[in-house]
Formats: structure tokens, sequence, C-alpha cells
């Protein structure tokens, strides 16, 4: 597996983990300019910790979908270049602004990642989305997002079987997830994000070229 | 691709001096579709460079969406006091009416029940609705259509049943928007009791600057002043009653339960105003308390 130039293994205490430099958001151990990045809080995190090939390599361009506190936002912007990140609620952008203060390259957009044409006219075309939004139509905000992506981009992208349907058998609703992406999307690479996040598919991705 | 009109990026009318007027160009323009902008930027001389650009979004991001949040969390606390006194006002006028709807149909049925249930039995009455009554059961459905006064009450049945409908969605808009204005206050009380709280003290704000003696009190401002003017024991709660740890403690504990909820409720409350972040501690702390006040009466 190879890790996105500014992620690395750093020991913390003894223990190897996944680190980024930069300020430290949400109380995660630090050593010098390192900051841990814990994949249990994180869905990008446990996908480079389960090692599914994301093909980030450092310094891209990204768009993140439902950045929440910016607790994996910040990290993206750590080894990222210029990294756009959406969220929808009030309350999470307070803690996202905490984030995006000391980081020149973040830019926090308070804006509903279901309608990109409210944001479209701050972001650039990007090399990478990187999506986490807890709500029903997961598929659908993917596809819609899809015009940011460049020709050769990536759309990483964990998927919460609960929040399509907390009923169903979330195998079931993976399948019709990716069966939806698949219109817009050439699926690379899934796996399951267990043990770090149950019922949760994470999707790397690529752009189908337009016709 | 990026020529046509309603493709123009959010520096187009910003002056690059003064960044004021950008969160209004952030929060409301729209694009059809992104475009490189910041090479625009630089070519419409709004940036001297890629990273000077950059720089003048991050800034003008930035203050855009902390004024959006400051806004949107200052909305929400008078949108959930208007909300959770509609829904009162809404579930008192639907039993009103409801009352009047029975007392009415008493004068005509000798089954007429009463409540908001009854009501909506009667409306739905010529829609298929059963009626368990033997022998003297009516026939709602055959007097409608030659009887002027029970098409009328017939109605009103239905405007109260839809009233009632509407309490209800109030108080589905109530817990939801609770949980976001005051995540700690609506964890601890519940948050219909949390809307009641922030409403009788006009706000979120005026709650946390509230002492917790005047929040144990809320609710009960009639008993206060009564105590005040000389002639009544002093009130031990006022909303905060309906609190299982008020209500469920027994009487001698009552005052001191209620006490120590109202001192959690207001650290709650400040805790949401100044900060806003979940403290689920603060719950715990909380059980603790009561456990050991209703200990007391066990021990006895």
């Amino acid at each position: 597996m190879t890790l996105p130039e500014g992620v690395e293994r750093h020991t913390f205490d003894g223990t190897a983990r996944l680190a980024t430099r930069g300020e430290p958001v949400y109380g995660e151990p630090t050593d010098g300019e390192w900051r841990a990045w814990n994949p249990h809080r994180s869905k990008l995190g446990a996908m480079l910790e389960l090692g599914l090939d994301t093909g980030l390599t450092g310094g891209e361009t990204a768009l993140y979908l439902g950045a929440a506190a910016g607790t994996t936002a910040s990290h993206v912007a750590d080894f990222a270049g210029p990294t756009y990140a959406v969220e929808f609620a009030a309350r999470p952008m307070r803690d996202l602004l905490d984030a995006a203060e000391p980081r020149s390259r973040l830019f926090p957009l308070l804006a509903d990642a279901r309608s990109p044409e409210e944001y479209a006219h701050v972001v650039e075309p990007v090399d990478v989305i990187v999506q986490d939004v807890a709500t029903r139509g997961q598929a659908a905000v993917a596809t819609t997002n899809s015009r940011f992506l460049r020709e050769d981009g990536r759309l990483l992208m964990a998927v919460k079987a609960r929040s399509e349907d907390v009923t169903r058998d979330p195998e079931a609703v993976f399948e019709d997830a990716l069966d939806e992406l698949r219109g817009a999307y050439e699926i690379l690479d899934t796996e399951r994000l267990t043990p770090y996040h149950d019922d949760h598919l994470g999707v790397v991705a690529r752009p189908l070229s337009e016709q | 691709m990026t020529s046509n009109a309603d493709s123009s990026g959010w520096f187009e009318d910003v002056d690059p001096d003064d960044l004021s007027g950008a969160r209004d160009a952030i929060e409301h323009g729209t694009s059809e579709s992104p475009a490189d902008w910041p090479v625009e930027a630089v070519e419409d001389g709004f940036a001297a460079d890629e990273d000077d650009y950059y720089d003048k979004l991050h800034e003008a991001t930035i203050a855009a969406a902390r004024e959006q949040v400051r806004e949107r969390e200052r909305a929400d606390d008078r949108q959930l006091v208007h909300a959770v006194r509609a829904m009162d006002d809404a579930r008192r006028t639907a039993n009103e009416l409801a009352e009047r709807v029975a007392e009415w149909a008493g004068s005509r049925y000798d089954d007429a029940g009463t409540g908001v249930e009854y009501a909506r039995e009667l409306a739905d009455a010529d829609t298929g609705g059963e009626h368990e009554e033997t022998g003297a059961a009516p026939d709602y459905g055959a007097t409608s259509a030659s009887d002027p006064s029970a098409e009328r009450l017939r109605a009103l049945a239905a405007r109260t049943a839809e009233l009632a409908d509407e309490a209800d969605q109030l108080e589905r808009f109530v817990e939801t928007a609770a949980h976001d204005v005051a995540p700690n206050l609506a964890a601890m009380a519940g948050p219909v009791l949390a809307a009641r709280l922030i409403s009788l003290s006009g706000g979120l704000d005026d709650l946390a600057k509230s002492p917790s003696s005047t929040v144990q009190v809320l609710g009960a401002e009639d008993a206060l002043f009564a105590h005040l003017r000389g002639n009544a024991p002093s009130p031990k709660h006022g909303v905060i009653y309906t609190h299982e740890y008020v209500r469920g403690t027994r009487e001698t504990d009552r005052g001191s339960a209620a006490r120590a909820l109202a001192g959690k409720l207001t650290i709650a409350a400040r805790v949401d105003h100044y900060s806003g972040e979940r403290r689920p501690e603060l719950d715990a702390e909380l059980d603790e308390r009561i456990r050991t006040i209703r200990q007391r009466g066990a021990d006895e």
C-alpha cells in the first residue's frame, strides 16, 4: 500500500499510526508537528488503513462533501492542495471553522452537497472528491457532484448503509448504491470499513469519460 | 465552457481590496458548473496570482461561513420558541374545539364521546368509520345530506382533528430543532421541556444567563409572586415538574430533586449557548445526584 505524500506511519507512544502534519483539531495525539489520524473517527483514514488503492499522491485539489466538524477534512487539507469543505449543518461548521482557520488552503462552505450549483461558483475542478454524507441518497450526491471531477479524478466515498435504510440488509443497500453510481462512475475498488466503521462501504471510483 | 452567463465566479463583483461584500457573493451566488476560478480571477485582475487568490478565498470563505453560522444558530432558537408556543396553542385550541364538538354531538347522538379522538371519529364517519355501539348507533352519513347542522358539526370535527395533527407535526419539529439549538439541554430535559424552558425565559441566551433558582421555578411565576407578597409558600418547581426526575421522586425529596435538576439544566444551557459542544458527562453527574437524593428516602 502506498500512502500519499504527507501521510506517514508515525510512532506515537510506541505505536505506529497514520499521521499528517498540521495543527491538532480534535485532541488527537501529536508528536512534534505530526498528529495521529484516527481511522475509527475517519472513513478516509480507515480506507487508507485498510489498504484501498485510493490513487492519492498528495498535493491534489480536493472537494470534501460532508466535512462535519473537520476531523477528516483537516487531515486531507494537511496532505492535499486546495481543499474545499462543504458542510450543511451550522453546529459542526463552527468546529470546522476552527480547523480551517490555521489551514490557509482549507475553504469551508456552508452549503448543501445535494445542490452543487450553490457552490460551483466557488469550487474549481478537482482531482479528488471525498464524500462522507450521512443522508439518504448518497449515490445521488456523488453523481450530481461528478461535475467537479477532472477527467482522471477519483471519488473516494464511504457509503453508510444505515443512512439509506436502517431496516435493510447493508449488502443490498450497497448493491443499490453501486448500481446508481455506475451511471456516472466506473467503480475501481470497494471494501467494507470494518472493524473501524460498521455497515460502511468504502468506494474508489473514476468518472465515466463524457461521450 | 465558462463563457455562458450563469457561470461566473464568486469574485466577479467583489472588490478585491474589501472582502466585506464577499459573503453575499459566496452565500447567494450560483453556477451550473465549476470553472478554473483561480485562473479566471487572475485574468480578471481580482488576484495578483494563484497564491493571492487562495489567500483571499480563505479569508472570504471563513468570514462568510462564520457569519452564516452565527445567523443560523441565532435564528434557530427563535424558530424553536415560536414552534413550541404554536404547538401549545394548537393543542390547547384542539382540545377546546373537541369539547365544543362533544357538547354539540351530545345533543344529537346518544353515543357521543369526548376528546380529540371522538372528533376524529366523527370526522371520519362518512368515509367508513366504524362504531362499536350496539342498538341505537346513529348513522352519521345518512343525516349529512339532508341535515345542514350535522354537516357543520362534522366539518368542525374535521378541523379539530387537523389541528391536533398539526400540533403533533409541530412537536416533531420541536424535537429535531431542540437538539440542534441546545443539544445538552435537550438531552437532559427532553426536547419539549428544553424548548419550553427556552421559550419561558425568552431565548437560549436569556436562559443561559438565568440563575438556577430562576430556572427551577420557570413557569410557576404566579406561585412565586404570591410567595413574594408573603401569602404563600415558595414554589419548589415550575415546568421542570414534568421531568421524571422531579415527578418520579417522592414528595419530601422533590424540592431537592428540582433544585439538582435545575442546577444541571442551567449548566447545560450555558454549555449550549457558549460552546455548543455535547458534554454527556453532565447527564451522568445528574443521574448520580438524583440517585443519591432518592437513596435518602430508601434508607429510612
